[in-house]
């Protein structure tokens, strides 16, 4: 598939950003020829310690993409290996170079696979054509990150992100976090898949999910990649819900595939679609909300909060992470580290919750012991839903740490 | 020039030159090895008879003043950096030196910035002979490509102060840019247009030097109250318009710095410190003005208001976030020997508590103490630490003069010293086998906080003891090297230092600890 830039001026392409302020990444311009060899001429911030390993790479690359002859200018501001050679591959397919080849890095041991059920409480949005934000993404302790293809992504560079977030997927290590990738709704989308699946990704989510039948064609198209690259472990979906019609079909949606574990929720563009304006209060997204709560618990998936907007407002944050934890929701996204603590203590039980949980469940397991049928508490009694609240509450603490 | 002296191998297991512009040198020893003995040294001896009876001790100019001074060929002339970037004193002594047409001065500045960089033209035109003092931007490439006449020699505040007292470094004129003095030479820094808070660095030249000049664009009838530069040691008073720009004098406002990584960094330093139990009441600590630093005491404040903890006192560098513990009662005391942002100028001007000191209290190693061994402990930046835990302050990882020592190596003497630093910069680790240019000993270098974990140094099994119950990432140094060598894509190239000393580095006790090489 060749991209717009590379229709436009066949025989040159480049990739990848240089410059003041830029940090963590290198461009790189590639004018194929016919002959005359590779050509290479570099710059590099980091010259001193890593300008014979950036020369030596990038002859590596071009030779896994089978092009023997260009002029390739190499202007780097530091970019870790996985980022060069992502950005040489894209520059040489703009150019109309090494296509149906990839330059993959040398893979990492994958992380464990992800449970369907695990905890969910912050996602970390990360640009997928900003690599300086990659490599030290998981030490902020999020439960997932998302590489993001979607809206952060500027159109004319979706094919170099989709590369740089394959290579990313091969190459970084984000501990225990889970591994998500958002992808570009249909058909774009399936472009995206076919370049990260390989990759095994824990959880794809799909964006301005409306109707069943995208999320049908999705996980149709996941599966055959799947099998095609041999991959066991599971690949969850995560819809996204941006507009009243998603809305509408919430659980139609969440029923769609068996790999949907969560429905999430995109307000910046519901409000839109209302044409209403979006408060820090949230009513005019209360019935959505609820609505999508209330489809994900009926059909057994977590429902998922959108993303609070203003990094710098941590007690407004708090505030409606509370308030979402209260309307039934497991978790939310995050577009900055400095936002996943304070998720994480408001998606938490309270010390109060988790006390008169553990003793529900101890009155629970007292009951049980001596066969008795009725569970009581002091003078209450306690009603089975009660007993499972509570046992669900402490599981969850636990996992978070927290009893 | 340079001396064509011969090299000994240190008790560092550097290669340092025995001989420096003309002077023989110690090579170091190891930490509190060097016994010096013998007197200190002393100006010559004045007489207040011959000074003016009513006091006024004005001059018309720096040139005049100069020349009262007998200033002639291969003196030297000392500067200081209390007013930083924004300093136009030093130039302004320098120029006049050249307007008077004197050759091969030693410049002995506490420190020169970017600003001083047509100090390189008086190099090449032979009226500076060469610099002893911090070099950086121009002035240290200049330096490192081997361009100076003579060898640069890079001291701390404290080390500074050392070569004064007992005399390796004699100064002939002082010259003190003060923001506010009268006609008799007090002088002091917390007033003024030109504010800058503490003027330390400037106290050992008032004291020690031969003749002691002070320039002032805001002279008040005497007695200049509060005096931090005492008139009985100063000659002569000159009178001009403006000593510097104040928009580089001191910072508006210091900024915390807004990486996430970075504040990683320093939030794994507050909590180290309360989990080692060193945050306590009654403890004291000190933190520059970096990015991490700011970042690192605004944590630290969290955490002592939660745990209702008061600290006896507190070192600056000086900024807004240490004046606002001194506000909310959280700390009894700021001891100041640098005065960063316009809130730490206005505190030491109205607060009692608020007090400026100098290296000579802090950081002097011929002093019968000082306070920097007191301190419980300090937090620091680097741009290298090896897996012995030797850090490197004043050079690239290239071999190019950065900047200078300042008061990092006196610091050292602190109960629990931390390094915290980003784990690689732009893919260059911070972590290696061995630093450029030694700077700081590392049995003196206790604790390495990186984003990915923190090392303990094995000599500090005390501290390694104290944070066993943490939840922190207290990881071997060899571990978190290793990881982030494998991010970088393998172990950096070693850069190819030159064969021709073109700077030394010294330790606080006036040894020479390691030798700048020729780059470029």
């Amino acid at each position: 598939m060749m991209t717009d830039s590379a229709e436009k001026s066949a025989g040159t392409g480049e990739a990848g950003q240089c410059g003041r302020g830029v940090r963590s990444d290198v461009h790189v311009a590639i004018e194929a020829r016919d002959s005359g060899g590779l050509e290479i001429t570099m710059q590099s911030r980091v010259a001193p310690y890593y300008g014979d390993a950036i020369l030596a790479q990038a002859r590596q690359v071009f030779e896994v993409l089978g092009i023997k002859h260009a002029r390739v200018e190499i202007r780097d501001e530091g970019a870790l290996p996985f980022v060069i050679s992502a950005r040489i591959e894209t520059a040489a397919r703009r150019a109309g170079l090494g296509l149906g080849r990839k330059a993959s890095p040398e893979k990492i041991a994958l992380p464990e696979a992800s449970p369907r059920d695990r905890l969910r409480r912050s996602r970390l949005y990360l640009p997928g054509s900003e690599p300086k934000y990659f490599i030290n993404a998981a030490l902020h302790g999020p439960d997932a990150i998302i590489l993001d293809l979607e809206d952060s992504v500027h159109h004319a560079e979706k094919d170099a992100a989709r590369i740089l977030v394959r290579n990313t997927l091969r190459a970084v290590d984000f501990a225990k976090c889970e591994r998500m990738v958002r992808i570009n709704q249909l058909p774009m989308g399936l472009e995206d898949l076919a370049e990260v699946v390989p990759e095994s990704p824990d959880l794809v989510l799909l964006p301005k999910a409306e109707l069943p039948e995208q999320i049908a064609e999705t996980d149709r198209m996941i599966g055959e990649l799947r099998g095609r690259y041999g991959i066991t472990r599971p690949i969850w979906l995560m819809p996204i819900l941006e507009s009243a019609l998603g809305i509408e079909n919430a659980s139609a949606i969440a029923q769609a595939s068996k790999n949907v574990v969560a429905l999430t929720v995109g307000l910046e563009d519901y409000t839109a679609d209302l044409g209403v304006a979006k408060t820090a209060e949230g009513r005019e997204s209360l019935y959505a909300r609820s609505r999508l709560v209330n489809a994900a618990r009926a059909l057994g998936v977590q429902a998922i909060d959108s993303v609070f907007g203003d990094v710098g407002d941590m007690d407004g944050l708090r505030r409606w992470a509370e308030s979402s934890r209260a309307l039934g929701f497991e978790g939310m996204g995050c577009i900055h580290p400095g936002q996943i603590p304070v998720i994480h203590e408001a998606f938490a039980p309270s010390a109060a919750e988790i006390e008169k949980a553990l003793k529900i469940v101890a009155a629970f397991d007292e009951a049980q012991q001596h066969g008795l049928g009725v569970v009581s508490l002091g003078s209450k009694m306690i009603d089975p839903p009660v007993v499972q609240r509570a046992q669900k509450l402490v599981d969850l603490a636990k996992r978070m740490g927290k009893a | 020039m340079t001396d064509r002296a011969e090299l000994v191998q240190n008790a560092a297991g550097r290669m340092v030159p025995t001989m420096v512009n003309g002077k023989p040198q110690i090579p170091y020893l190891g930490v509190a090895k060097y016994q010096p003995r013998g007197r200190k040294a002393a100006p010559p001896v004045r007489s207040s008879k011959d000074y003016p009876d009513n006091g006024d001790k004005r001059v018309a100019d720096l040139e005049t003043a100069l020349r009262k001074c007998g200033l002639r060929d291969g003196m030297v002339i000392s500067s200081h950096h209390h007013l930083r970037d924004g300093d136009q004193v030093a130039l302004m002594m320098l120029e006049a030196a050249a307007k008077i047409g004197v050759k091969d001065l030693l410049w002995f500045p506490s420190a020169s910035f970017p600003s001083q960089k047509s100090a390189i033209e008086l190099m090449q035109s032979g009226v500076i002979h060469h610099i002893e003092g911090s070099m950086n931007g121009p002035l240290g490439d200049y330096c490192t490509q081997g361009k100076m006449r003579g060898l640069g020699v890079l001291r701390s505040h404290g080390g500074r102060w050392q070569a004064i007292q007992d005399g390796e470094v004699h100064i002939d004129i002082a010259v003190i840019a003060a923001p506010t003095a009268d006609a008799f030479g007090n002088a002091d820094g917390s007033h003024g247009k030109s504010a800058c808070g503490s003027l330390g660095f400037a106290l050992a030249d008032s004291i020690y030097a031969d003749n002691v000049i002070v320039v002032t664009d805001n002279l008040v009838p005497f007695p200049c109250i509060p005096w931090q530069i005492q008139g009985n040691n100063v000659d002569h008073v000159v009178e001009v318009d403006s000593i510097g720009d104040p928009a580089k004098i001191v910072s508006g406002t210091t900024q915390i710095t807004r990486s996430p990584d970075r504040l990683r960094v320093a939030e794994y330093v507050a909590r180290f410190l309360r989990d080692a139990g060193i945050m306590r009441n009654g403890f004291s600590f000190q933190a520059g003005a970096g990015g991490i630093a700011l970042a690192f005491v605004d944590y630290l404040r969290r955490m002592m208001k939660e745990d209702g903890v008061k600290a006896r006192f507190v070192r600056g560098g000086s900024t807004r976030y240490l004046v606002e513990l001194l506000q909310e009662g959280l700390t009894d005391y700021i001891l100041d020997g640098q005065t960063f942002d316009l809130d730490a100028v206005k505190s030491i001007a109205v607060n009692p508590r608020h007090v400026p000191t100098s290296p000579f209290t802090s950081y002097n190693y011929h002093g019968k103490g000082s306070f920097a061994s007191m301190v419980d402990a300090v937090v620091l930046g680097a741009t290298e630490v090896d897996v012995n835990f030797n850090g490197n302050v004043v050079t690239h990882s290239d071999g190019r003069l950065l900047h200078g020592i300042g008061g990092w190596q006196n610091c050292l003497q602190a109960g629990c010293t931390i390094l915290a630093v980003p784990s690689f910069r732009d893919r260059i680790p911070v972590i290696v086998d061995e630093v450029t240019t030694l700077t700081g000993p590392g049995e003196l270098i206790d604790v390495v906080v990186t984003e990915r974990g923190i090392a303990i140094n094995p000599r500090r099994q005390d501290l390694l003891d104290a944070v066993k119950a943490s939840s922190l990432p207290i990881r071997p140094i060899q571990d978190i090297k290793a990881e982030v060598e494998s991010i970088c894509g393998g172990k950096p190239v070693r850069p190819k230092l030159g064969e021709r000393p073109v700077a030394i580095v010294k330790w606080v006790d006036g040894t020479v600890l390691d030798t700048v090489w020729q780059v470029g």
